[in-house]
This record gives C-alpha cells, structure tokens and sequence, in this order.
C-alpha cells in the first residue's frame, strides 16, 4: 500500500515509481486525495503495463493496480 | 495526446497574442510574474513607477480556476504543507523570473516571439527542473498537506474579489504607470474574460510550465510537455499571422536583456524553485484557485518577491539604446548577490527536506 494523501505532484508518482521499480509487485493499492494525483498515477500505471480501477469515498481515492 | 491539454496550450497561445495585439506588452500577453509585480506596484509594495497597475490576467486565471474547481466537485480547502518555506520559494521564484524578465510562461511567449534570450532561459529552466529532479528523486518533499476550513481555501479567490472590486469602486487607492510596461493593457473587461476562460481550461487541463519537462524526464510522461509546445507554436504562428515575427534575434527583444549569463541563471531558480513547489507559478495561482492554501501563500511570496526585487534593484533591466549605443541591459551588482543568496536557500531547503534515513 503507498499512502499518498496529502502530498502534491508529483511525489504520489514518485512514490509509486519507487515502489515498481523496487518490488516489481503484479497488484499495488495506492491511496491519494486529490483527482489530479488520480490521473498521474493511472498514466503512470498504465505505462508499466497496469490496469487501474479507482474507488472513492468521501473525497479520497484507492487506487487498484493490478498487472 | 490528451487533447485539452493541447487546446488549453492553443488557448494559451491565443489568448496572449490577442491580449498584446489589445495593447498587454510585447511578447508578455499572459506573464504570471510580470503580472503579479504590477499589482505589486499598483499596491504601492514596491515603487518602481513604470511597472503598477492591477492586472485583471490574475483575477480571472483564479477565479477561472475556482469557477471550474467548483463546478466539478474538485474544489477542496487544503493547507500546511510547509506554508513558510513556500513563502520564501514563491519569493525565490519572483526573484528569479524577474532577473531573467518573466516567468516559465513568458519565456515560452517570448521565444514564439523570436526572442534567443528566451532560448538560454529554457536551458537554464531546464538545468533547474534537472536539479529538482535530482532532489525529488532522493525523497525531497514539503510534507503533508491537510483538510482545513473553507476560508483558508477562499482566502485568494476572495482576495482577487476584493481587489478587482477595490480597482474598480475607488482606482484612486492604486498606483497606474503613466510609462512603461505597466502602462500598456489591453482592455481590463476583455482581459478578465480572457483570463476567466483560461484559468477554467488550465484548472481542467492541469497545465503547467515546469510540470511538462519535470514529467517527460522523470516518467517519460508527454502530457503536460505537449502544452508547453501547444502555446509556443500557437505564439510563433500567431505572431508571423500577425507580422510580429522579425526572425530568431537576441538583439533588441520587447522587455528583455541579452546578458545570458543572467537569463540562464534566472530561469535555474525559477526552475529549480518551481520543481521544489510543485508546479509553475501559473500552477500555483490554478491551485489556489481550487482552494489549495500552500499555494495561496506561495502567491503571497511571490507578490512578496516582486516587491523586494524592485525595491532593491534586483529585477533585470531590459536592453536599450543609448545615444544609438546598444546596451545589452542585464542585472546589477544587488540582482547578482540576490541570485548567490536565493540559491543558497535553494541548497538549503532542498537538502532539508530530505527523508531523514538517506
């Protein structure tokens, strides 16, 4: 789980990339806050080959990657 | 390519050739920190009497945003991420855009405009977001922003309210240059309108100067690079529509200097300052807008930063002729140790705000 809520572009992408490039998981859970965070970390997830599904509740996003 | 990125940098693009084509400064149009200084001045901050005068470019890219924000659900009051430190970054940034004379935006609308100046600009703005890069890749970060009341999210949306109010109930509190860039708008109506639909486009599209070159080198990510090109083809295209267009020069370019060692070494603050913030100071006044306070204080800085550029000689001076002597124009001796302290701080705070374990 990276837990990015509260942090501004583009550390959510950092965080995430650092995760990838590290474990290489097939699924990874990402929790942001903020709708354009949602959408650079979905580019960035597609560009390594992950699907993404997003669910969100009062105003924060968990983030499904899955290989 | 996502296309409203691209049709937000088009917009851009327009949006600052017909602004300056309605009397705004040549190859300015749409300058964030060029504009922020000249509500500087109109509010006496500063008193270089060439440059006041209460652009409504910035009242409509905020409210623009929180026109937008609002309307799709993605306005939220947030604060405390390293509000002081963005202060004094905001006010680094000025500094920096004002020793090269403009900010990312401008850069990219002067070099539609010909200007080769600008050309070093962007490699010295590139040479900045690298620096940002290297140091967001070690774990830099200004922490944790949080949920806080709504009136720290309105706190600059209002305060843009306010200040066109003021502007147009009683103009006689403000400062207008009678000479000089300040002097020169386009209509205050048509600019605000402008700038309404722009910063709606720019809250949507997320667009951002020093965001496209951070992400094309950091994730190999296009998207916002595409609208930094967008704006800076619609200018080049627009100005040769025009007859603007005279050529690629470094000579006697509107509002700028040929003292390169200045234009590179600006735009490596404005750069590296950006990247430390997280976006371009047209960015900042987007987010502000959406009711992001960090961002409302870095504004602060910023307008800051403009006041103490002018009121300490640090901000270039444009080149000019002389008697028919050509003088490349450039920065003083304070703009010069303004620029070796302001990258100090940088050092300082980049290295700071490192995770602690590395």
């Amino acid at each position: 789980m990276v837990d990015a809520r509260g942090l501004s572009c583009p550390l959510p992408v950092v965080m995430v990339q650092k995760e990838v490039n590290k474990n290489n998981p097939n699924e990874l859970d990402v929790q942001v806050d903020a709708m354009v965070c949602v959408e650079n970390v979905t580019r960035f997830a597609h560009s390594q080959g992950y699907e993404v599904t997003v669910e969100e509740q009062d105003g924060e996003y968990t983030m499904h990657l899955k290989k | 390519m996502n296309p409203i990125i691209i049709g937000t940098g088009v917009a851009v693009g327009l949006a600052a050739v017909v602004l300056t084509m309605l009397g705004n400064p040549a190859n300015m149009g749409f300058c964030i920190a060029c504009f922020l200084r000249d509500i500087a001045g109109a509010c006496k901050f500063h008193q270089a009497p060439v440059v006041q005068y209460v652009r409504p470019e910035i009242v409509g890219l905020v409210l623009g945003s929180t026109i937008m924000s609002l309307a799709n659900k993605e306005f939220k009051a947030r604060a405390g991420s390293s509000p002081a430190v963005r202060f004094v970054l905001g006010a680094c940034v000025m500094i920096g855009a004002l020793v090269f004379l403009g900010c990312p935006l401008r850069m990219v609308i002067r070099m539609g405009g010909g200007d080769l100046n600008a050309f070093v600009g962007l490699a010295g703005f590139a040479t900045g977001i690298l620096i940002g890069i290297y140091f967001l890749k070690k774990g830099f970060s200004l922490k944790r922003n949080y949920n806080v009341t709504m009136t720290e999210g309105f706190t600059l949306p209002g305060a843009m309210v306010l200040l066109f109010a003021l502007v147009t109930i009683a103009p006689a509190l403000f400062a207008f240059s009678k000479a000089g860039p300040g002097s020169k708008h386009a209509p205050a109506m048509i600019a605000l309108v402008v700038a309404l639909v722009i910063g709606a486009l720019a809250q949507k599209s997320r667009i951002c100067m020093v965001g496209g070159m951070r992400d094309a080198v950091m994730f190999k990510d296009f998207n916002l690079l595409s609208g930094f090109v967008a704006i800076f083809f619609t200018v080049l295209v627009g100005n040769m529509v025009l007859g603007n267009f005279k050529g690629f020069s470094t000579y006697m370019q509107p509002i700028a200097h040929a003292s390169q060692m200045w234009n590179y070494l600006g735009m490596v603050v404005v750069g590296w300052g950006s990247v430390l913030l997280g976006g371009c100071p047209l960015r900042q006044l987007i987010l502000a807008g959406e009711g992001n306070g960090d961002s409302a204080v870095t504004v602060f800085g910023m307008i800051a930063g403009a006041a103490i550029a002018h009121n300490f000689k640090l901000a270039g001076g444009a080149a000019s002729l002389q008697n028919g002597v050509y003088k490349i124009g450039g920065i003083g001796m304070n703009g010069q140790i303004a620029v070796g302290i302001i990258f100090v701080i940088l050092l300082a705070v980049s290295l700071m705000n490192l995770p602690k374990d590395e």
